[in-house]
């Protein structure tokens, strides 16, 4: 743990600053909190590598002084995954956007969490492809107004915590850009738990999605965050249902670790027959 | 700001967008935006100390140092 002033300097490659990010686009503030928990676990620079893939979101890679790898579109978890397995000793974190994780690279994240591979998964949602125009991904959900569907999305969206769930991933939390303070310490616990950690941060992209679905500036997109979420198993969610629930909804250290369960079930045998 | 304690706004004017999120959730409306487009402490005295700008800006662009007086 760390009690210095956090000085964020000391994470960023200064000079690709100011970011290419649009004004107000929630991904800065997802950054932030990342860099944050990073400065909290007293981890250093060598100790992480993050991997990204291709999108706005996933130009973070690049604005970082970790181990860095900026892959191909959809395949940061493969990537993050031979990594991790050669050098087991580090903190591999993957901040990618929702098109990234659950389109192109979906079939790769629900293999990720059957393996628990002891990676984290941070997915900067902000329901539409930024990157590209605008058009509508999996996460953008029924009635989202998007280049590709200017008459509103006629799919329902996944919902990425039953998604990661379901696929065993053994740590799953939802927060938002609004809930800062909340997303550092949410990524905090995520990089300190040993397994397949996957955090949906709710981000915002106020010129594609904002803009088609009206729904204002960034400060606004950032209250509606405020105004539609709510803790885990609160009350309110009896009166709205429609509510989007935050907090950590796993947290199991009892399933095998893929690079243990690698060591143990495959090298350990080589080994041994020589 | 509480007593014995001084506040410093450190923004970066060249990184800073002029998003407003800054502004628009300070709990104090210590903040506002020039007719540059940045941020600005205008009322620095009413500053609380929260961080909430700090924590929010996408930009990275904005710092608030707390130094603890005698
Ligand atoms: C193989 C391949 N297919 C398509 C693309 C085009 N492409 C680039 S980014 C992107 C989607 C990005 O959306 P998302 O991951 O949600 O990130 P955002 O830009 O919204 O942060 C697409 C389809 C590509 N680069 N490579
Ligand atoms: S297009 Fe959207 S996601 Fe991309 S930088 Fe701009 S606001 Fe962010
Ligand atoms: S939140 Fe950051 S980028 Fe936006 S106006 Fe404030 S200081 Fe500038
Ligand atoms: S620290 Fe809190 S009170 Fe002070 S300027 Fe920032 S948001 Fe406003």
């Amino acid at each position: 743990m760390s009690d210095t002033q956090f000085d964020v300097n000391k994470y960023i490659r200064a000079q690709f600053f100011p970011q290419m990010w649009c004004p107000g686009c929630g991904h800065g503030t997802v950054m932030g909190a990342l860099l944050r928990a990073i400065h909290d676990l007293g981890l250093e620079n060598d100790d992480v590598s993050v991997v990204s893939g291709i999108g706005c979101s996933s130009r973070i890679s690049g604005y970082l002084d970790f181990n860095t790898a900026h892959t191909m579109h959809g395949r940061a978890l493969p990537t993050a995954t031979g990594i991790k397995l050669a050098n087991p000793n580090l903190k591999v974190i993957v901040p990618f956007g929702d098109g990234d994780s659950t389109a192109i690279g979906g079939n790769h994240f629900i293999h990720a969490c059957r393996r628990n591979i002891d990676i984290t998964a941070i997915v900067m949602n902000n329901r539409i492809y930024g990157m590209t125009g605008g058009q509508y991904s999996p996460m953008s959900g029924r009635g989202v107004k998007a280049s590709t569907a200017p008459y509103g999305v006629p799919d329902e969206s996944f919902d990425l915590v039953e998604l990661a769930k379901g696929a065993g991933a053994s740590f799953v939390a939802r927060t938002t850009v609004y809930h800062a303070k909340e997303a550092q310490n949410t990524i905090k616990k995520a990089i300190e738990h040993k397994g397949f950690s996957v955090v949906e941060i709710l981000s915002m992209c106020p010129t594609q999605f904002g803009r088609k679905n009206k729904a204002g500036e960034a400060p606004q997109m950032m209250e509606w965050y405020k105004d539609n979420t709510v803790p885990m198993g609160s009350k309110k969610l009896a009166d709205n249902p429609d509510l989007i629930q935050r907090g950590v909804f796993v947290d199991d250290n009892e399933r095998l670790e893929y690079c243990t369960a690698y060591q143990e079930l495959v090298i350990d045998k080589v080994m041994k027959k020589g | 700001m509480a007593k014995g304690k001084s506040v410093t706004h450190v923004i970066n004017r060249d990184w800073c967008k002029g998003c407003g999120i800054c502004v628009h959730f300070c709990p104090k409306q210590v903040l506002e935006l020039d007719s540059d487009e940045k941020a600005v402490a205008a009322r620095p005295e009413d500053c609380i100390g929260c961080k909430l700008c700090e924590l929010r800006c996408p930009d990275l662009a904005i710092q608030i140092l707390i130094e603890e007086g005698e």
